[in-house]
């Protein structure tokens, strides 16, 4: 439960899920994320991570359970929906239009609202500036990196509220793994609420307000990062001893 | 302080270590690889070998290369030129499909399983020698029952190190990104080659279980396999490898024992970053800085 009066900006409740009939990834997950945090989920291979995303998003079908945003009733509805409210999602894999342009691909960003293209544009170039003398380049050129990096961009153009990132991290060199989450604590900074999926839990638990784990579906912890990453069962179960003290 | 482990193997080098080393008994040979496209050089390695029984690890930034070395070693995709063998034998215009006969086997970074066989089924069609496929021995049962029985045996041995024993009957297809990538491992295994190539076998795999898989990994070498690995992990490099190979735009910037590879100051500025040691959290100012120091000097290491 929130812990002060306020309605959080995204709030799962007992949320099951699944893609195959009878199969159920999400076992009555609960999540909620408050106004400009930057909230991490974790948890082994196969605990419905990435689903829990998809179901905010409306990408997978919600047995049971609810997902509200601002205290309204949004499950089950459709991403386009969920976009013109306010909701935008990075996925891990195919997040940009590799035929198209950088500046087409951001242009995707605000289909639902052209005339704003050119004022969001400029704030989204400030975040990632790199990206202001490479517009006419094919996305499909770019490297991992540079393309994770496209998708942020365009997510950023509908201007959301919440943004879901699905491991922003993955397939990164460290220099640019570092540089990634410095970027998203840098657009959480801007007041988007963020929610992030990671693998790299240690990183992630680095600079979130707050993280899940999951397992099997359902959340096993909860805290601030600072509290998970010192709490004795997650980093056994979890985060593992490599890379403790580098 | 990550130390290397004790059951890293010391490379045996002719000559002056550096990028292109000779080794005293290399499973791997190549020479004047090249491959671009279109204006961008992808690829453009001298020499390079990779010594037998010894876990390599192959590092660098994105878009050094990396992938399409792999590729064009294993004939997935051709060079403009360029020669290079295995164990001996010259693998130049081999199929891809032909490597694992001869003992060589890898994985890729988007994981290509067979999503509508059982992940029983993925493991077994690994396996070499099976007497089942030929065509006249397949409608006597009894011919190949008993190798069968013994194949699914070692694949549920390997499934359940892999931790995806429980998912032996479900669909590939069904497994998460994490869980394909393991399987994709555990596969290769079924193979039992002299040389496994992993290309980031680590990225997206849990953390803890990423630290028991090293172990395995670390296992193979006693059972005679060398592996060569891409991985952006540098805790996995540090633990499990004997020998780092840096490539960088195309080529090889450095070479030798991981200890002294990532210390290079080239390696940490191009590859590493400068956040290497220090919390995030200190970085991005979401926890207090100690001493209030600027993020690019001493590391506040946080316990």
């Amino acid at each position: 439960m929130a812990d002060s009066a306020q309605t959080p900006v995204v709030e799962l409740k007992d949320v099951v899920a699944g893609y195959l009939p009878g199969v159920n990834i999400l076992n009555g997950a609960n999540l909620y994320a408050n106004k400009g945090e930057l909230i991490g989920i974790i948890g082994p291979n196969g605990a419905g991570k990435s689903t829990m995303l998809k179901a905010i998003f409306g990408q997978v079908k919600i047995r049971e359970g609810t997902i509200s945003l601002n205290g309204d009733d949004i499950t089950g509805l459709k991403a386009s929906k969920l976009v013109s409210a306010g909701v935008a999602m990075v996925p891990q894999n195919n997040n940009v239009f590799p035929t198209l342009t950088i500046e087409e691909n951001l242009q995707m960003g605000v289909y639902q609202d052209p005339s704003a293209f050119s004022e969001r544009l400029e704030t989204v170039l400030e975040v990632f500036s790199e990206l202001k003398s490479r517009l006419k380049q094919k996305a499909g050129s770019l490297s991992g990196g540079e393309r994770q990096m496209v998708a942020m961009s365009r997510a950023l153009m509908s201007k959301p509220e919440v943004i879901l990132l699905d491991e922003p991290s993955a397939g990164l060199s460290p220099a640019r793994q570092d540089e990634a989450f410095i970027r998203v604590s840098e657009i959480n900074k801007t007041g988007v609420t963020t929610i992030m999926v990671e693998q790299n839990a240690r990183r992630c638990l680095q600079i979130c307000d707050r993280a899940y784990v999951l397992d099997q579906g359902a959340v096993a912890h909860t805290g601030t990062g600072r509290e998970l990453l010192e709490d004795p069962k997650v980093i056994e179960l979890y985060l593992g001893s490599l890379g403790a003290d580098n | 302080m990550a130390s290397n482990t004790a059951d890293t193997v010391h490379v045996e080098v002719v000559g002056d270590v550096g990028p292109g080393c000779k080794k005293k008994d290399p499973i791997i040979v190549a020479d004047n690889i090249h491959r671009a496209f279109g204006g961008l050089v992808a690829v453009d390695v001298a020499h390079v070998e990779i010594p037998r029984h010894r876990i390599t690890a192959l590092i660098g930034p994105n878009g050094a290369g990396k992938s399409t070395l792999f590729n064009l070693l294993t004939g997935f995709d051709q060079p403009d030129s360029g020669e290079w063998s295995f164990d001996g034998l010259s693998l130049v215009g081999r199929s891809p499909h032909t490597l694992p006969a001869l003992g060589l086997v890898r994985t890729f970074q988007l994981t290509k399983v067979l999503g509508l066989l059982t992940v029983m089924d993925n493991m077994k069609l690994a396996a070499r020698h099976q007497i089942g496929e030929k065509i006249f021995a397949s409608l006597f049962p009894w011919l190949w029952k008993k190798q069968e029985k013994d194949l699914e045996d070692k694949a549920a041995e390997i499934l359940a190190r892999f931790k995806l024993f429980e998912k032996k009957d479900d669909y590939a297809a069904s497994l998460s990104g994490g869980q394909r990538k393991l399987l994709e491992m555990a596969r290769a295994l079924m193979v039992e080659p002299q040389l496994v190539m992993l290309d980031e076998p680590m990225a997206g795999v849990n953390p803890a279980l990423t630290e028991s898989l090293l172990h395995h990994i670390s296992d193979l070498k006693e059972l005679g396999m060398t592996v060569l690995f891409v991985e952006h992990d540098m805790a996995m490099v540090r633990q499990i490898a004997d020998w780092v190979i840096v490539m960088a735009e195309g080529k090889l910037v450095a070479e030798g024992e991981p200890d002294v590879v990532l210390k290079n100051p080239a390696v940490v500025d191009a590859y590493l970053g400068s956040h290497q040691d220090i919390d995030l959290g200190a970085v991005t100012g979401r926890i207090p800085l100690p001493g209030g120091t600027s993020s690019s000097s001493k590391s506040p290491k946080k316990k």
